[in-house]
């Protein structure tokens, strides 16, 4: 049923042909439906509210046979940025990179140059998890203070892609209730990182955003 | 009995050791040998983190780029620096919002925060998420607005709401709410709190 329902969602992408699909899930031509294409970030305080939680999930709409073969690209970096001056500009990344099997981080640390390239920051704190394999418990790796998480899970986003679609596509006037989670039974590669707040900051509001970056 | 078992037991103990013994000899050859071709004997430096890494996709808040950018744009809204997307976009943001939305459609109409179509365009051109070092973070809770973003937060419901909803969020409510509140899932308490694969 429920893999009915998104294969559905996904017949109903095809048909209205617009890219509007999610928080972010395949929101651009160039990105749509492959390794680099983020669906969802979310930052937000941790179990331990000493500590803040940031989530980049990439790969969207993984039935539950693809994720049993869906893997991280080693060619694209998922940076996390953070600035703590209010000017839009990093003063801290958080950087992931999968090298056979195990999820690579460095940082948080200021980046070497800000912008649209960047190298890995090698000289930064180095972490590392075993990426989770599909069907497996979670692999959680801490270090310095920090824990860390690469692999498939549930895709946590929820909506009604699909009666959006239609208002969008004139067919239909409004949303039905109940609404129904065109995203259920659907699963994404995230990647979870857990940090002490006194590494990005002191007090007050933080901007946040994630990008994925390809090697040239 | 009981001795012949102890004997038995030392033995078993004895075999595992053995066994322990020739896999780790195997393994140390194992890794000699793989570093031998090497001259750096540090395993760890041969992992390449080397290279130039382009901007493909970036994210700040939900859905911004799928509802607010024009489809052309999309891309190079992606690859714009959020301290340049507001001098680039908020024009495009603020047409598109008020094509879409009847609620701004009047001189003075305003969403639920007291933003009218320029400043609420102003605001989400910028696509960083906000966050909070100091306690509750939710993308908006009822009490609190753009502190961050939660996993269980209804953040499509919200974004309906301010861009549908007008003044007190009871205009438009046919298209104010997706009702769909929550994950097909229950979140962890824990670290990484979202819920195992399907």
């Amino acid at each position: 049923m429920k893999n009915n329902k998104l294969i559905l969602g996904i017949a109903a992408l095809t048909l209205v042909g617009f890219f509007m699909i999610s928080a972010d899930h395949i929101d651009a031509p160039a990105v749509q439906g492959g390794s680099s294409d983020i669906t969802d970030f979310y930052a937000f305080q941790g179990e331990d509210t000493n500590n803040m939680v940031f989530v980049a999930n990439v790969q969207g709409l993984l039935s539950p046979s693809a994720t049993a073969t869906a893997t991280f690209d080693e060619n694209v970096l998922i940076e996390f940025n953070i600035d703590t001056t209010g000017d839009n500009v990093e003063d801290f990344v958080i950087q992931a990179i999968p090298r056979d099997g195990k999820m690579y981080f460095f940082g948080p640390t200021a980046p070497t140059a800000t912008g649209l390239n960047s190298a890995i920051e090698t000289m930064a704190t180095q972490s590392v998890v075993d990426i989770t394999t599909y069907g497996t418990s979670a692999n959680v790796a801490t270090n310095a203070g920090m824990r860390f998480f690469a692999g498939p899970r549930d895709d946590p986003f929820f909506m009604d892609f699909a009666q959006y679609s239609a208002i969008i596509g004139g067919t239909a006037t409004s949303f039905n209730n109940p609404g129904s989670d065109t995203f259920a039974g659907s699963n994404v590669m995230s990647v979870v990182v857990e940090v002490p707040k006194s590494m990005i900051g002191t007090s007050g509001t933080i901007n946040t955003w994630v990008e994925s970056k390809r090697k040239q | 009995m009981k001795i012949l078992n102890k004997v038995h037991a030392l033995n078993t103990k004895d075999m595992t050791n053995h066994i322990k013994l020739v896999l780790s000899t195997l393994l140390m050859t194992a890794l000699i040998m793989s570093c031998s071709n090497d001259d750096d004997n540090n395993m760890q430096n041969q992992i390449d983190f080397s290279g130039t890494f382009a901007q493909q996709d970036q994210m700040g808040r939900p859905a911004v780029n799928t509802v607010f950018v024009s489809s052309s744009s999309k891309d190079m809204f992606n690859t714009t620096i959020p301290s340049q997307q507001n001098a680039a976009f908020q024009t495009m943001f603020q047409t598109n919002l008020e094509g879409l939305s009847p609620a701004y459609a009047n001189p003075g109409d305003t969403n639920a925060l007291g933003l009218d179509a320029a400043t609420f365009t102003g605001l989400l051109a910028t696509d960083v998420l906000n966050v909070s070092l100091d306690g509750t973070t939710t993308f908006y809770d009822g009490t609190n607005v753009l502190t961050g973003r939660a996993l269980a937060d209804d953040v499509i419901t919200v974004e309906l709401l301010l861009i549908f909803g007008g003044e007190d969020f009871s205009e438009n409510p046919g298209l104010s709410n997706d009702n769909v509140d929550a994950n097909d899932k229950p979140f962890l308490t824990s670290f990484p709190y979202l819920a195992a694969p399907w």
